[in-house]
């Protein structure tokens, strides 16, 4: 992997931010975008902007192409076996919704189990605690280790007969750990519950199989892996998303209306209601392409050495705090002593280094790091070793910086 | 954006009441408690305020923050004590205008003693929010007893 070239592909990057050269540290917040993908959105608004699945003209037939075509692109890149079994949603936050609200809803009732864990973002632990009190279910939480990671024995501990759903993040957003979701799969079925994966920070930076993890719903989110906003993914087993319920309901996803009941549409469409995302779908269909040219384990591997010449690095700063495990992916997660994250935040900023500072929708992990905060910066394909020394540099500055104020 | 930006951002009497809080604690049971967050980055601020006679007589906060928030939160209880409750929603109102860049009336800005220190804030939009949360919960504490 030409690290270079891939940044050559992303014109954001090339510019100064503060008098600086852009170091972009936040891509688990969201990604920047290649050119293809700016090309794909605006090739579509320009050439064949339409809506899809009605139009008998030829503008509705490209767009309807584009849109199908992209569906294809999503099912091949999680080795999905259907593309009834990719549904557009706009992002993980409403894929997870729409499994807890429909499914969630429909399938359970006091005295079940929906198993999280603390580390989820707040999106995989809102949906749950909403669906818990819709329904009388109980909302239990697997322990975590003292490193952040899940051991296999706790979830065997946790998940018993009365589980239905469990529900977990593949990698964390703040620890970086990554979870070990085909046997945590293995275990929930064998208690006869299902299991869904928030991937919202793994499938842009590692190849994901969904039949080989064997889960049967992963969500993801579009702008984190290049693409644009508003458009995710929500991959589920086909013989539980036929006998699940749609959760919105109007154009689009119907058979036939009459006046007092209607029929839906076949899978995926029954959970597509209103026009859907094209020109979103389309541009992650082109941020897909992007990321197989690339290789997602070259992305994985070039992430992971990033993230551990960052952790060595830190681990040499007198009063820097790392949290998480040593084996982790693209990301570190760290506070400096006596600065709050959002002061060393800004002092990088101000070196034209962009990190992400405060609870990262993690409430619960931060209380179970006994934090309120912490800073963090995450690594993508386009990073290199010397946006990692720019960004450390700049934390011993924010050190003296600190250290001479106080 | 330069270091020299950051040193107005982060003046000394900034840091000295980050690492000094005036004020820090809380008050018997009588006073009005507020408790603010801001969510997006999960600071978060409890106010005690006691209100006597249309008077602000006591003022004490409690609280996680940056130093941004808590140093105004320290220098908001000095400055209320003893302010009517109309002069304390004015200077509210001149720090509002102050974090938002407008121009002050420069006897007025003499009324505010340390908390002239926070101007800097204004050129970081994203800190903003971090000055201005005691404030909002100063208001809508009196708002409240109102």
């Amino acid at each position: 992997m030409d690290v270079k070239q891939v940044r050559n592909a992303f014109p954001i990057l090339h510019q100064e931010v503060n008098g600086h050269p852009l170091v972009y540290l936040d891509s688990a917040a969201t990604s920047q975008k290649p050119q293809s993908v700016i090309d794909a959105i605006e090739e579509y608004y320009k050439g064949y902007n339409s809506n899809v699945h009605r139009g008998v003209h030829t503008l509705g037939t490209w767009a309807t192409d584009g849109y199908e075509g992209a569906r294809e692109k999503v099912r091949r890149f999680i080795n999905a076996k259907s593309t009834q079994e990719i549904i557009f949603t706009r992002g993980t936050t409403t894929s997870i919704n729409t499994v807890a609200y429909s499914y969630g809803r429909d399938n359970l009732q006091p005295g079940d189990e929906i198993v999280i864990t603390p580390m989820e973002h707040h999106s995989n632990i809102i949906p749950w605690q909403q669906t818990a009190k819709a329904t009388g279910a109980t909302l239990k939480y697997i322990p975590l280790q003292e490193d952040g990671t899940i051991s296999l024995d706790d979830v065997k501990e946790t998940v018993t007969d009365n589980t239905k759903i469990v529900a977990m993040m593949h990698v964390s957003n703040v620890l970086g750990s990554i979870n070990p979701i085909k046997e945590i799969t293995e275990i929930a079925h064998e208690h006869g519950a299902v299991m869904l994966v928030d991937g919202a920070q793994a499938a842009p930076h590692m190849r994901v199989d969904v039949q080989d993890l064997n889960c049967d719903f992963y969500a993801f989110s579009g702008h984190k892996m290049g693409g644009p906003t508003g458009i995710g993914v929500l991959y589920g087993k086909k013989d539980i998303l036929e006998k699940m319920e749609p959760v919105e309901f109007g154009g689009e996803m119907i058979d036939f209306v009459g006046l007092y009941d209607s029929t839906w549409k076949e899978l995926p469409w029954k959970f597509e209601g209103g026009t859907p995302i094209i020109a979103g779908a389309i541009g992650l269909g082109a941020a897909i392409d992007f990321l197989e040219s690339v290789g997602l384990e070259e992305i994985e591997a070039h992430e992971k050495k990033l993230a551990q010449y960052a952790l060595d690095r830190l681990q040499s700063i007198d009063g820097v705090t790392v949290y998480g495990p040593q084996e982790r992916a693209g990301l570190v997660t760290f506070n400096l002593d006596d600065v709050h994250p959002h002061d060393v935040a800004t002092v990088l900023d101000a070196e034209g280094i962009a990190v992400r500072a405060g609870h990262h929708c993690a409430q619960p992990l931060m209380k179970w790091l006994e934090v309120s905060a912490t800073a963090r910066a995450s690594f993508y394909m386009y990073n290199t070793k010397e946006d990692v020394d720019a960004f450390v540099d700049g934390l011993q500055k924010t050190k003296e910086f600190f250290g001479d104020v106080f | 954006m330069s270091f020299n930006n950051l040193d107005q951002l982060y003046r000394q009497v900034i840091m000295d009441h980050y690492k000094n809080p005036r004020n820090k604690g809380s008050l018997e049971e009588d006073a009005m408690t507020v408790d603010m967050n801001n969510p997006t980055c999960g600071d978060r601020i409890q106010l005690h305020l006691k209100v006597e006679d249309g008077k602000v007589s006591d003022a004490k906060f409690d609280g996680e923050g940056c130093s941004i928030s808590l140093s105004s939160a320290s220098m908001m209880t000095e400055a209320i004590k003893g302010k009517t409750v109309e002069e304390a929603v004015d200077m509210s109102n001149m720090f509002s205008d102050i974090m938002q860049g407008k121009e002050v009336n420069e006897d007025k800005l003499e009324d505010l003693g340390d908390i002239q220190a926070l101007q800097g804030v204004a050129k970081f939009p994203a800190r903003i929010k971090c000055a201005t949360l005691a404030w909002k919960a100063m208001e809508q504490g009196v708002d409240e007893k109102e």
